[in-house]
């Protein structure tokens, strides 16, 4: 899986790229992305082909007329996108979203199980 | 009104603009105590006539866990946030490991109308958002012309 370059210019406000961590076993991959502020209906996960997308949006709850004083979020979008390599399954990911954490488990696909070949004794 | 001015920690920030074009990080000698302080986690400041908003982006965190202290105007945010990351070994590999760990600490400064008898912190969706009023004598107010 490797990361692509996101280079959606022309937006005033450029998305941010979320922190994740990245562990691979023999199963699998297990993708971890910080997305605070996100609820859970602010997140658009997609694969097409063989790109996996991850888009969200933060809303915070502001009373009105609120003028921001201090600022360290510099986008209200998160956006990353990476590239799946051909022995993982795109259909069969895994998908957990709580408290602006998103948790994703992209399996390998189904290795053909080594097969015991009997021998007959004719 | 005066804030704190938490400076952005621009060599993070370069690196993460380098990274994100494909090129190598920046390989400038790191401070020892580190780069000015965490960025963890990132807070954004707002404000109304009434009160004083404060949202710090920490998700994934046991809201219990998380200590919030009010003193003589300095509000202090501090807790730990577990790493979550397997040791390598033989059956797992770490391909990125971008994601906070560790303890953190960040402190604002309320402004001299902000009630310290009314504070209010909710956690929600990662984010632990801070609501402190103002004392409603130093709200604006309409006078009335008779």
């Amino acid at each position: 899986m490797n990361e692509m370059d996101t280079k959606n210019t022309g937006t005033r406000e450029e998305a941010m790229s979320p922190a994740v961590d990245v562990t691979e076993d023999a199963g699998g991959i297990t993708l971890i992305a910080d997305l605070p502020g996100v609820p859970k209906d602010g997140l658009n996960l997609h694969i097409e082909a063989d790109q996996l997308t991850i888009e969200g949006e933060v809303r915070l709850p502001a009373p009105e007329g609120m003028q921001l004083t201090h600022r360290e979020l510099p986008s209200l979008k998160y956006r990353r996108v990476f590239t799946l390599s051909k022995e993982l399954d795109a259909e069969r990911v895994g998908a957990a979203f709580d408290n602006g954490v998103l948790r994703l488990r992209i399996p390998r696909v189904q290795q053909t199980q080594p097969r015991r070949i009997r021998i007959d004794v004719a | 009104m005066v804030w704190n001015v938490f400076p952005r920690d621009l060599m993070a920030e370069l690196e993460r603009l380098q990274r994100d074009f494909g090129g190598h990080p920046l390989e400038q000698p790191a401070s020892i105590r580190g780069s000015g302080g965490s960025r963890f986690p990132a807070l954004d400041v707002g404000g109304t006539p009434e009160s004083v908003e404060i949202y710090a982006f920490a998700p994934g965190l046991d809201p219990a866990a998380i200590e919030l202290t009010l003193d003589r105007g300095v509000l202090t945010l501090s807790g730990e946030r577990p790493a979550e990351l397997p040791a390598e070994d033989s059956r797992t590999t770490v391909h990125i490991g971008e994601r906070f760990a560790g303890r953190f600490r960040r402190v604002v400064n309320l402004p001299e109308d902000a009630d310290p008898e009314s504070v209010s912190a909710t956690y929600r969706d990662g984010v632990l958002h801070i609501r402190v009023t103002r004392r409603a004598a130093s709200r604006p107010r309409r006078i009335s012309v008779q």
